[in-house]
């Protein structure tokens, strides 16, 4: 008989919405091994195709299916660094899990073997029973390397430069390190507590976090390697630079970016209220601009914030939704609603500059764009306004100019981001390394896990030259 | 790191402090800003102009008034204390070059940060009056500082305690009038640089504000400090905090400060329980 798909035991949607902890609670033991026995360990491989960074799937599963997840973890960790951090973000729908054997058997990517909920169990697992190895730290080189940025990108090329014996700095803008992961990405889809063991496994292993520190103002790269004796650097400044519309009423008080809404409420735990000092905006009713991973984010918040009533507005379908499958049926359960095919124009407020409402336009799908998906056409005479007080705005960032306006010699293409090398993520400027979203625009953090790695690679041998 | 190496009172709600900050004091600018964060995770993030900064010693000087929550409790940091979290320079300094006639004016706190970019119009060549302005005698604060450096100094208070009875406008108007500066620095409350924007413009001279909106992370990653300037969206915090005054959206930068205004009053209220201060002291 069939082994039936394990379902995620997650907290009941209206007990959730009440706190911040984590929505899916994690497979339990037995749970896992059924899962893992779904897998048919494909002669071909074929899910290993789908993984950005070739994790040996099958033969973790087959270890989660013995119990062996002490074993299971070390193979993911010979190709990512992060197994519980990825097994919670990935988007495994359009990855690993597309290319299953067992969802295409089924012709439904939802019976695929859950590959993402194994692979996260197994590094939970590892990480509570401390199983974990601390990484083998290389002989001392002599050699200092700078890493700009503490996300996944930063994470993992600062882990195997240390394991390439180098000294290895971390700078980092802000007072807590973790990039999105602990900025933008909330507590009830990533736990804190596993970002900071990450980097407490760094500085296990001698690497210097050094907080606080705005590489290009606080110092400039050229004095880094000029002044402060490093030899290479590496650049994972993420994405940055929150994009706006340019519609009407943008600037009015209740409007805000996903970035600014997420980093009250995580970084600076503004949903602490009485405890934090950082004010939170009291919501309503609340619009979402975009579609993608940020805006569910954005939209699961403010309902956890006390919103009676949120809202995505999207421009095209669900079927077109960038965002991670999972988020978008979490954030239903929770009452997020989904306003689609529908295109903002302009925000209105009262005499004091709050938001009153939003003026939409209803869309309908024309011919494939550039990004192949369906583009959205407004259909004149159709604008509407709704009543809203709040609206966040979650379509996109630009890539941050700073280190390219302080850095001679790093080029940039149309959009910002750091031209590199694809074999060795080296930039434009000889030393200098780059990887993440600075690179690729807003990507995923394996594909950023993934380029750290990389550029480490790379780094390593350079510094053999010298 | 971050230690405080000396405090003192200018006014009953103005703090003067030095903090040790190697890396910082060499690399900024007039015009520059540091970003500050204590108490653990639950503390705020808030902006302060560097008033000061000694390469040589490592050290930057911070002037701030005490007017809310994170304010009033930095206040009672003692000299050998550490300030947790201090990020800078940030932000655009201050376009500082020979004009020819400069005034410089300054409203309340905003006298301080306005000291730097005296200094610095001084050592770039040019003649500098000051106006500076303050509610009452016991809020005006480095009048030996800027006498000792500018040209000439105007104070002006708003109950006529102490120097000429008026606001800092009357005194510009004058001077653009009969003096006809080439540029006018104004730093101060946002609606005193508003008016005092709005006086400088018939005259069409050159006129710089330094923008003091409320920040998160101060490196462009949020957009909560966004203004609009002649029409379009910039961040304060990498875009200015200095812009032209005549392009500044005034009303909506005013509405903006105002976003949490009730909750930053409740906090300010516990915070005067806990610190034993009188209301209307500070
Ligand atoms: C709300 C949200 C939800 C997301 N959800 C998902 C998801 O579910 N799945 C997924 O795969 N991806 C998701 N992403 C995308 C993913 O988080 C990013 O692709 C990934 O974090 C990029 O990693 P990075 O290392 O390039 O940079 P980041 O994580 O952006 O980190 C960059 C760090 O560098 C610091 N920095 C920047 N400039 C400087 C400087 N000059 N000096 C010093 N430090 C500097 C920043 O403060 C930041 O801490 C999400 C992103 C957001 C915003
Ligand atoms: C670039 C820049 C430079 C600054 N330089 C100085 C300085 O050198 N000295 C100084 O004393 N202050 C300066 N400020 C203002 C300072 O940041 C605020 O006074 C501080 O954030 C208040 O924090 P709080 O927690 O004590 O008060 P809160 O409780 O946050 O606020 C108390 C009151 O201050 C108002 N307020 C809140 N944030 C700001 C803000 N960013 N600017 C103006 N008013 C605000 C509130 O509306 C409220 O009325 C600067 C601001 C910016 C943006
Ligand atoms: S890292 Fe992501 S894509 Fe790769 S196997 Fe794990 S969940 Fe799938
Ligand atoms: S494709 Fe699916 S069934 Fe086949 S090995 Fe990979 S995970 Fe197992
Ligand atoms: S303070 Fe966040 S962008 Fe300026």
């Amino acid at each position: 008989a069939q082994i039936p798909l394990q379902e995620m035991p997650t907290q009941a949607p209206e007990i959730r919405v009440a706190n911040m902890q984590e929505v899916a609670i994690g497979y339990t033991e037995s749970q896992v091994r059924i899962e893992a026995m779904r897998c048919l360990q494909c002669k071909n491989k074929p899910c290993i195709a789908g993984c950005p960074v070739a994790i040996d799937i099958p033969a973790f599963i087959d270890k989660a299916a013995q119990g062996k997840f002490a074993e299971s973890v070390e193979i993911i960790k010979q190709s990512s660094l992060l197994p519980s951090i990825c097994g919670r973000v990935c988007p495994q729908e359009s990855q690993c899990q597309l290319y299953c054997t067992v969802g295409k058997m089924h012709k439904d990517i939802d019976q695929s073997v859950s590959i993402g909920r194994i692979e996260r169990f197994v590094a939970d697992y590892a990480r509570e029973h401390e199983l974990e190895k601390v990484p083998q730290v290389g002989e001392p080189t002599g050699r200092r390397v700078a890493v700009v940025g503490t996300g996944p990108a930063s994470i993992s090329a600062a882990a195997d430069l240390r394991r390439g014996g180098h000294e290895v700095v971390m700078f980092e803008a802000l007072h807590k390190a973790g990039g999105v992961l602990v900025y933008g990405i909330p507590e009830f889809r990533l736990p804190k507590k596993i970002v900071e063991h990450e980097l407490n496994n760094l500085v296990a292993m001698g690497v210097e976090i050094r907080r606080n520190y705005l590489v290009g103002k606080t110092r400039k790269i050229s004095d880094l390697m000029e002044k402060d004796g490093f030899d290479a650097v590496f650049v994972g400044s993420g994405a940055g630079l929150p994009k706006f519309m340019n519609i009407e009423g943008e600037n009015y008080i209740g409007v805000f970016s996903a970035n600014e809404y997420l980093t009250r409420s995580n970084l600076m735990k503004a949903y602490a209220v009485g405890e934090a000092l950082t004010p939170l905006f009291d919501s309503h009713k609340v619009a979402v601009f975009g579609g993608g991973n940020v805006a569910m984010d954005a939209a699961r918040t403010a309902k956890r914030l006390g919103a009676e009533e949120v809202t995505i507005v999207y421009r095209r379908t669900e079927v077109e939704m960038p965002a991670r499958k999972e988020e978008v049926a979490h954030a239903k359960e929770e009452g997020v609603q989904f306003l689609y095919l529908h295109a903002p124009l302009r925000i209105t407020a009262n005499e004091k500059g709050r938001v009153n409402g939003v003026e939409l336009i209803t869309c309908e799908l024309g011919e494939p764009d550039a990004s192949g998906r369906r583009s959205p056409i407004e259909i004149a005479g159709s604008e509407k306004m709704y009543d809203y007080d709040t609206v966040i705005v979650a379509i996109g960032n630009d890539s941050n100019p700073l280190i390219k306006a302080t850095t001679d010699g790093i080029e940039v293409n149309r959009r910002g981001n750091f031209i590199v090398n694809e074999e060795t993520c080296e930039t434009t400027l000889k030393g200098v390394y780059a990887g993440g979203d600075i690179v690729l625009g807003a990507a995923t953090v394996i594909l950023a896990m993934g380029q750290g790695r990389k550029a480490a690679k790379a780094m390593n041998d350079y510094l053999q030259t010298l | 790191m971050n230690t405080i190496l000396s405090k003192q009172r200018l006014s009953a709600e103005v703090f003067r402090m030095e903090i040790e900050a190697k890396e910082i004091a060499e690399a900024r600018k007039p015009g520059q800003f540091i970003i500050l964060q204590m108490g653990g995770d639950f503390g705020e993030r808030i902006p302060l102009t560097i008033a000061d900064a000694d390469p040589v010693k490592g050290s930057i000087t911070l002037i701030f008034q005490a007017v809310g929550e994170t304010t009033h409790r930095l206040a009672l940091f003692e000299v050998g204390d550490t300030i947790e979290n201090l990020l800078g320079p940030l932000g655009k300094p201050t376009d500082i070059k020979k004009y020819g006639k400069v005034v410089c004016v300054g409203g309340g706190i905003g006298v301080a940060p306005l000291f730097p970019i005296v200094q610095g119009m001084k050592r770039a060549g040019n003649e500098v009056k000051v106006i500076m302005g303050a509610r009452n005698k016991d809020l005006l604060i480095m009048e030996e500082d800027m006498k000792a450096t500018a040209d000439e100094v105007i104070v002006v208070t708003d109950d006529g305690s102490y120097g000429r009875k008026a606001l800092v406008t009357e005194p510009l108007k004058e001077l653009c009038e009969q003096y006809k500066p080439d540029c006018v620095v104004i730093i101060g409350p946002p609606i005193m640089m508003k008016f005092a924007a709005l006086t400088t413009k018939p005259y069409g001279i050159h006129t710089i504000v330094s923008l003091n909106t409320i920040m998160i992370d101060g490196t462009g990653m949020c957009g909560g400090c966004r203004v609009t300037i002649g029409g379009k969206t910039k961040f304060v915090c990498v875009d200015g905090p200095e812009f032209d005054g005549h392009q500044v959206d005034w009303d909506n930068m005013l509405l903006r400060l105002g976003t949490y205004k009730s909750k930053e009053q409740e906090a300010h209220h516990r915070c005067h329980i806990g610190m034993h201060i009188k209301e209307g002291e500070a």
